[in-house]
């Protein structure tokens, strides 16, 4: 089911990006994909552990929302770039969390750096290190939003 | 209708082009790696994609449409990856962030080599 997955995605993003549907490079195309397909079984089985990354609705309402969330930090980070103060109070700190599979952390990493203020420096077992341009970024993360949405998606 | 699209695509373009200097603004202002990394997340996460969208409303239905939205989705998906691989390898290398309470850092010897 996952190379079906793979095959029907990669298909598309050759044929998007070729544009062209002649035989000999639609050809080409099935050679590459057939390639590709190949190496990912490999690599399946040298981590032994293949990520499936369903595709559901929620993911969707997700993505709106870190978007949201992307857009309001832009503008706080851009307030304080332009103040002449420069306010800013850079903190290194840890941030325990309690999502478990591995997608879940990737996406909760991901959107924490994603965001800009914010940024995982590292992953570990039960916690992340975060860097941090102010205080406040730190605490909006403790608070939990971001994690409570990421562990109600089925990952 | 094509005049709305043009007006909007121009703020697009305006607002992105604004926080792309910003981003490079903040480039120059920050005091260390780590607070720089943040700055150039700007350009990335919301300058890029406005850019986009305002070239996405100036274009006609086609192919080319699709790859803009493609390129919108890789820039996205591989923006945090490389801020935090940057970072890593800061902190690997031995750069230990700048912090503004002066507290030292966690885990890691007070003596900040920046």
């Amino acid at each position: 089911m996952r190379y079906l997955y793979v095959t029907v995605a990669l298909a598309f993003f050759w044929v998007v990006l070729s544009g062209h549907f002649a035989p000999l490079l639609l050809g080409f195309g099935a050679l590459s994909v057939s390639l590709v397909l190949i190496v990912v079984r490999r690599m399946d089985r040298a981590d032994r552990q293949p990520g499936e990354l369903v595709p559901q609705l929620g993911l969707v309402g997700y993505i709106a929302w870190l978007l949201k969330l992307v857009i309001e930090s832009n503008i706080d980070l851009a307030r304080r770039i332009w103040n002449p103060a420069l306010p800013i109070e850079p903190v290194w700190t840890r941030l325990d969390t309690h999502v478990v599979s591995p997608q879940a952390k990737t996406l909760y990493a991901n959107s924490i750096t994603l965001t800009p203020g914010t940024l995982t420096t590292q992953v570990h077992e039960d916690h992340f290190m975060i860097h941090a341009l102010s205080a406040e970024g730190i605490e909006e993360l403790r608070h939990g939003e971001m994690e409570r949405r990421i562990a109600r998606l089925d990952l | 209708m094509s005049e709305l699209l043009d007006w909007l695509s121009f703020v697009l373009l305006l607002a992105g082009s604004v926080l792309c200097i910003t981003g490079g603004v903040g480039l120059l202002r920050m005091p260390d790696f780590f607070a720089r990394v943040h700055a150039a997340g700007l350009t990335e996460t919301l300058a890029a994609p406005l850019l986009l969208s305002g070239l996405m409303l100036r274009m006609d239905w086609s192919l080319d449409l699709l790859k803009i939205v493609l390129i919108l989705v890789f820039i996205l998906a591989t923006n945090p990856t490389a801020s935090h691989s940057m970072a890593r390898a800061a902190l690997h290398g031995g750069c230990r962030p700048l912090l503004g309470n002066r507290r030292p850092s966690p885990g890691e010897n007070a003596s900040s080599k920046t």
